[in-house]
């Protein structure tokens, strides 16, 4: 008897995959079900090592998922929820239909809720993986939080979403974790530093939202608010813990007005007073903050690292307490809750106008206030015994890790460059360009003050030449024949004469370009296997390095202009 | 009956008090202040007055001996058909334990009722003592009051109302009696929750959260998603995005333009935004794409497929391999040193004689120049009549003899240079044609005629002419100067042919054409011939007449090669591009496959003495290469590339024919097709 033939695709790679469609058969939901399934459960398509075979021959791309991952969701008890609200809704558009109010009120309030508690342990095993992946979750949800309410998406979501977003703001500042913040044209981005993992987040400037013009699905980012919300509330929840805090927050008294003491005791009151993000937190006990000290290692081979780590070590706690002692007063233009967000990490008191919004600690006569933050060219009523200084100060300090000078702040006056702190510090200046605003933040000893334009402009120069080196040196191979010429005209008229010998010295641009011809040749010695990936890789460096000469060039043009715009004055 | 009475008014007492205490705790007000519901204390309406039994909740189960909830943890129900909570039972011990610890443990009595303990207060203390002493419980009870007839019993003679009560009024209704049912079987059966059932699950939902995880690292063991790909975070941002960049960050028109060009591709963009900069915060607008950016960002995270790729983090220049620095292999060329100018026409070949003090060239101009190495001057030019393909000088040095291919004839000519005894010497040994009696057959003689030159062809310094039947493209030496081996790619079967100068005859090696062949070589010191047909390097073994080794090139159409001195390396140049070296004690693939030249390869050529070799090229380039070949069987050559020079000018798309060294110098000579030989020193 002959052995049974094997089918194809029964095994390996062609059985380790199943589109889309597929998946949707084997799990009997509809697709707008399915797609939630996965958001909530964290499912994602996979990219086969070999799609043709993966897509068991059929041409075109499909959407794959591995087998075991459908498999997964199949046992989860998420999808009897999902087929219940489907008969829920069913009956709900029945009532409504025949128009039974009552009996629909009635099933309305049995309204089925997911609960996805256990399935936030099970994407993220640890307290760290949550935290790890939390930089989408905050994203959407403070970009939910500035939300309308929306069609078809509960409005509690959005009330939540703010709430846990506040929260988590007044647990960045008792923890004093923010490291770096940005403005963007898109919008501010914080950076806070939680058990050692980085969060990265944005907040969009104010009147975010705008109505989208049906190429975005609220619902879709709904799914995932609502798995977001109960992610960050169990993150927010460990946090406070981990703080001494009470979870559900509580304002502690002492730091409280006297004068508002009667208004306290109203509910909404005190969730706006939370919102305000100026009062501290009650602690659940005192605990005494433990300074972290790095260990000192004798005598190591990594000391320059340690010396690294030391210097790290010493901004973050340079930040944490930039702004201690300081008092800063608000001008109602500047973003409020941004503001007071930073400062407060970094240890100020601020304070704004009353009737602006409640939490206000002090008024604007208060001598004692040290900064004013003002957005505006001109205040008619000025304190000397304050600084008057626009926002972008406060966001450059904590960058720097250090009160920079107030007066390129001033009110009114042109602000310097607000530089990113998100780029790679060690970069190639040759792969990346570095404006020479930021290389005088990194080393202030490297350019004086006064004339580092020029500076730059002149090592510029030397660049430009050596790109630009072969015309230049034949001109001057040109000119050189021409002063030999001159020199044979002169021997002849003078008499013969024993002139001193001069030493020979090497032209670097010469050993330059036969170190470099050297280089062309031993170039072509790649080997066959690495042929293509060593040429787009040099593809991408001359890519680079033009970037970098161009925004050189724009620099070295721009600085000019503005050179012969000051002479001219 | 009396003492349950009292003991539940006391029991009602005890609550009041500890209200009152509990009141007095959450007036704090900053528990208030966060805690928004919770710790509302339930009031309690009966302070005042005495309660009625209808109105005790905590006893639901009616006048029933408590033991009959022995086996529950419950006693009867509340108002919303919830279960009520028995009081934890205690043992003795407990009981014990208790006694001795709490000083209030003489005033607790259980309420058998409910089950639970209860702490009487100093009133009801005083009360209990008062009932034990038979007096009036109440102590502000006036014994002795005036009487007060509160009800009367006169009857009065007249009813107030004309007609009797309705019998309904002392009927139960049934309607209302069916609708309870109905609500109490769906309340039975869970198909609706009482309203505080609600209230209770919203106040719920509000702390859902709790320690979710108990350690930081520690994962609990559950199935989790197989083989889970993190999603990579978002660039961070850069100088560009910032509301406030340097000013050379800010597009130009030209990049604009740019920019908007790819609206169609959007991702080959530079930068996915505009970069903006604004005078001061309070100007910046909201960013119109947010919304979609972050939809666009959610749709990734769910339906982008993940895979894992490895990226590379070397740098490119650590794929180049670490060769020696030429400084370290010198001596080679360096540079330009002589350029010989004559020829009207491309320069196809050249050779150098045995001492090196002579060149001779050939051309489409169907000349030959003889140059002296060292000056640079045309020493003869010998005309012949047909383009000059190939040129050889007899490597034996008593010989002064230059084979040179024109057309379809190939000359031996004697160019009369140099020493003069060898020149003469040269002469008288080829004046007589030595006789022999081998009949030359057929084949052969159809193939190649041997004739004797006129007279003004031997004062020119022609000493034999060969006419072949096809046009001769390639001619060779033997090493000792005495055979010689001819190519005529387009002769089919005859296409090789090896001729003794000696007996001036010539014999076909072959029987059966192997293809196209483009050039063929001796071996220097074994009876080997290299035949280099379109795409393969055959090694015959002429004295055994076998094949000895077929070599593979992997290219296209091989153009040249040549031996090294040691007989064990072989160099093939390919018209498609490629400088090819074989090392014959390895294998029959390339040892390795050097790909210096943009074009096509014309010319290889080996240093006798030095390990140098060169080859040139149609890009005008002629690159001398280090190739060193150890006696140590076990080291591989080391090939580095060392000059490259690009002198020549470009002629109809041909840039060099060909290259050649000097046979004691690190000199290379290179013939261009613009009619120019050159010469680099070291």
């Amino acid at each position: 008897m002959v052995a049974k033939r094997k089918k194809k695709f029964t095994s390996g790679e062609g059985a380790r995959y199943i589109t889309r469609r597929g998946a949707l058969k084997k799990l009997q939901l509809s697709l707008k079900d399915f797609r939630r399934l996965c958001i909530l459960k964290g499912i994602y398509p996979r990219e086969p090592r070999n799609r043709n075979k993966a897509q068991k021959g059929r041409s075109g791309i499909k959407t794959l998922y591995h087998m075991k991952d459908i498999l997964f969701l199949m046992q989860e008890p998420i999808i009897w929820k999902l087929r219940d609200m489907k008969v829920f809704f069913r009956k709900v558009q029945r009532s409504r239909t025949i128009k039974e109010y009552g009996e629909m009120h009635k099933l309305l309030r049995k309204h089925p809720t997911l609960k996805l508690d256990n399935i936030v342990k099970e994407r993220y095993p640890t307290y760290i993986d949550a935290l790890r992946d939390l930089d989408d979750c905050l994203t959407l949800c403070f970009l939910f939080s500035t939300f309308p309410t929306l069609e078809h998406i509960g409005r509690d979501l959005f009330t939540l979403c703010r709430r846990l977003t506040v929260e988590f703001m007044h647990a960045v500042i008792h923890a004093k974790a923010l490291r770096k913040v940005f403005i963007s044209i898109k919008g501010y981005y914080y950076q806070v530093e939680i058990k050692g993992v980085t969060i990265t987040w944005i907040v969009p400037h104010q009147f975010s939202y705008q109505p989208q013009r049906g190429d975005v699905d609220f619902k879709i980012m709904s799914t995932f608010v609502e798995f977001y919300v109960i992610m960050l509330g169990f993150v927010n929840y460990r946090l406070y813990h981990s703080l001494n805090l009470f979870y559900p927050p509580k304002l502690s008294t002492e730091n409280l007005p006297i004068n508002d003491k009667s208004l306290v005791d109203k509910q909404a009151l005190a969730s706006e007073r939370i919102a305000a993000l100026n009062l501290s937190l009650n602690k659940t006990s005192e605990a005494v903050d433990e300074e972290v000290q790095l260990d000192e290692f004798p005598e190591n081979s990594t000391s320059e690292h340690m010396e690294e780590a030391k210097k790290e070590a010493e901004k973050i706690k340079k930040v944490k307490t930039l702004f201690q002692g300081l008092k800063f007063f608000l001008n109602r233009e500047v973003p409020r809750e941004s503001l007071v967000f930073i400062i407060r990490c970094c240890g100020g008191d601020v304070s704004w106008d009353k009737t602006l919004f409640v939490g206000s600690t002090f008024d604007e006569d208060d001598e004692t206030i040290t900064h004013q933050i003002a957005d505006r060219p001109i205040i008619d009523k000025q304190y000397i015994s304050r600084y008057y200084v626009q926002p972008q100060w406060v966001f450059d300090c904590i960058n720097a890790s250090e009160l920079l000078p107030v007066n390129k702040y001033f009110i009114g006056e042109i602000l310097p460059p607000h530089l990113s702190p998100f780029v790679d510090k060690d970069r190639d200046s040759y792969q990346q360009y570095i404006p020479p605003e930021e290389v005088k933040l990194r080393d202030p000893s490297s350019v004086p003050e006064e004339d580092d334009s020029e500076d730059e402009l002149q090592i510029n120069d030397v660049e430009t030449k050596n790109e630009s080196g072969s015309e230049e040196n034949e001109s001057d191979d040109d000119t050189e024949k021409m002063d030999e010429e001159e020199n044979v005209k002169e021997i002849q008229t003078k008499k013969l004469v024993v002139k001193p010998g001069t030493v020979e010295k090497e032209d670097p641009w010469q050993k330059h370009r036969l170190e470099k011809q050297e280089y062309r040749l031993r170039e072509k010695m790649v080997k066959n296997k690495h042929r293509r990936l060593y040429r787009s890789m040099m593809e991408g460096k001359k890519k680079r390095s033009k970037e970098v000469w161009l925004l050189k060039k724009k620099r070295r043009v721009l600085d000019e202009e503005v050179k012969t715009a000051k002479r001219t004055k | 009956m009396l003492t349950r009475k009292i003991k539940r008014k006391l029991s009602n007492y005890g609550e009041t008090v500890q209200n009152e205490d509990a009141n007095s705790d959450s007036s704090d007000l900053t528990d208030k202040l966060g805690t928004n519901d919770e710790d509302e204390a339930p009031v309690n309406e009966y302070v005042d007055h005495d309660t009625s039994d209808e109105e005790d909740i905590r006893n639901t189960i009616g006048n029933v001996p408590m033991n009959w909830y022995d086996e529950y943890k419950h006693i009867g129900y509340d108002w919303d058909g919830e279960q009520i909570e028995k009081g934890a039972t205690r043992d003795q011990l407990d009981a014990f334990l208790q006694r001795i610890e709490d000083p209030e443990f003489w005033r607790t009595v259980k309420d058998p009722q409910t089950g639970r303990d209860v702490v009487l207060s100093d009133d009801d203390v005083n009360l209990i003592k008062r009932i034990n002493a038979q007096r009036v419980p109440d102590e502000g009870f006036d014994e002795y009051a005036p009487w007060i007839e509160w009800f009367t019993g006169e009857v009065m003679k007249m009813p107030l109302r004309k007609f009797p009560e309705h019998k309904r009024s002392f009927l139960p209704s049934k309607n209302e009696a069916k609708q309870v049912s109905k609500l109490v079987h769906a309340l039975k059966m869970g198909w609706i929750k009482s309203n505080s059932y609600y209230k209770k699950l919203k106040a719920k939902k509000k702390d859902r959260f709790y320690m979710l995880w108990q350690s930081d690292t520690d994962a609990e063991r559950m199935r989790r998603v197989h083989d889970h790909i993190p999603a990579p975070k978002r660039f961070l941002p850069g100088h560009a995005e910032s509301y406030n960049p340097p000013s050379e960050y800010l597009f130009d028109e030209r990049e604009l333009e740019q920019w908007n060009k790819q609206k169609e591709t959007p991702w080959k963009r530079k930068l996915h935004f505009i970069p903006e900069k604004y005078k001061t915060l309070r100007e910046v607008p909201a960013y119109p794409r947010f919304i979609k950016e972050r939809f666009l960002r959610c749709m990734d995270l769910y339906l982008c497929p993940r895979g894992i790729k490895l990226k590379l983090t070397i740098e490119p220049e650590a794929l180049v391999p670490k060769l020696p620095s030429p400084k370290n292999l010198q001596p080679f060329p360096t540079f330009l040193a002589i350029e010989y100018k004559g020829h009207d026409d491309m320069i196809r070949c050249i050779d150098t004689d045995k001492t090196g003090q002579y060149l001779v060239s050939g051309s489409d101009d169907s000349t030959i120049k003889i140059w002296e190495v060292n000056t640079g001057r045309c020493l003869k030019t010998v005309e012949t009549e047909d383009v000059v393909r190939s040129v050889k000088w007899c490597p034996n040095s008593a010989l002064s003899l230059i084979l040179i291919a024109s057309g379809n004839k190939v000359i031996l000519l004697n160019p009369n240079v140099g020493d003069f005894l060898i020149n003469s010497k040269t002469d008288s040994v080829l004046r007589d044609s030595p006789k022999s009696d081998t009949v030359i057959s057929e084949r052969v003689r159809t193939t190649v005629q041997w004739q004797e030159p006129s007279d003004a062809e031997y004062i020119k310094g022609y000493r034999a002419v060969l006419v072949h039947f096809k046009e001769v493209t390639h001619v060779t030496w033997h090493g000792k100067g005495d055979y010689f081996a001819v190519v005529m790619p387009d002769g089919q079967n005859r296409s090789v042919l090896i001729g003794q100068v000696s007996k001036r005859r010539s014999q076909l090696p072959f029987t059966r054409p192997k293809g196209l062949v483009q050039s063929v070589i001796f071996h220097p010191s074994k009876p080997y011939l290299f035949v280099a047909t379109q795409r393969h390097v055959r090694v015959y073994d002429l004295m055994e007449q076998t094949l000895v080794k077929k070599l593979v090139s992997n290219s296209q159409w091989i153009a040249t090669m040549d031996v090294h001195p040691g007989g064990d390396n072989l160099l093939v140049g390919t018209y498609d591009r490629k400088v090819l070296w074989f090392d014959l004690d390895l294998s029959t693939k390339p040892y390795q496959t050097l790909r210096l030249h943009g074009t096509a390869v014309r010319g290889v050529c080996y240093h006798k003495r030095y390990p140098l070799f060169a080859s040139c090229s149609d890009d005008k380039s002629l690159i001398v290469s280090h190739g060193m070949v150890y006696n140590d069987l076990m080291q591989n050559p080391l090939i580095v590339p060392l000059k490259r020079f690009e002198d020549h000018k470009k002629t109809n798309d041909f840039g060099l024919f060909n290259v050649c060294f000097h046979p004691l110098q690190p000199w290379v000579f290179s013939a261009g097709a613009d009619g120019t030989i050159k010469l680099y020193c070291n």
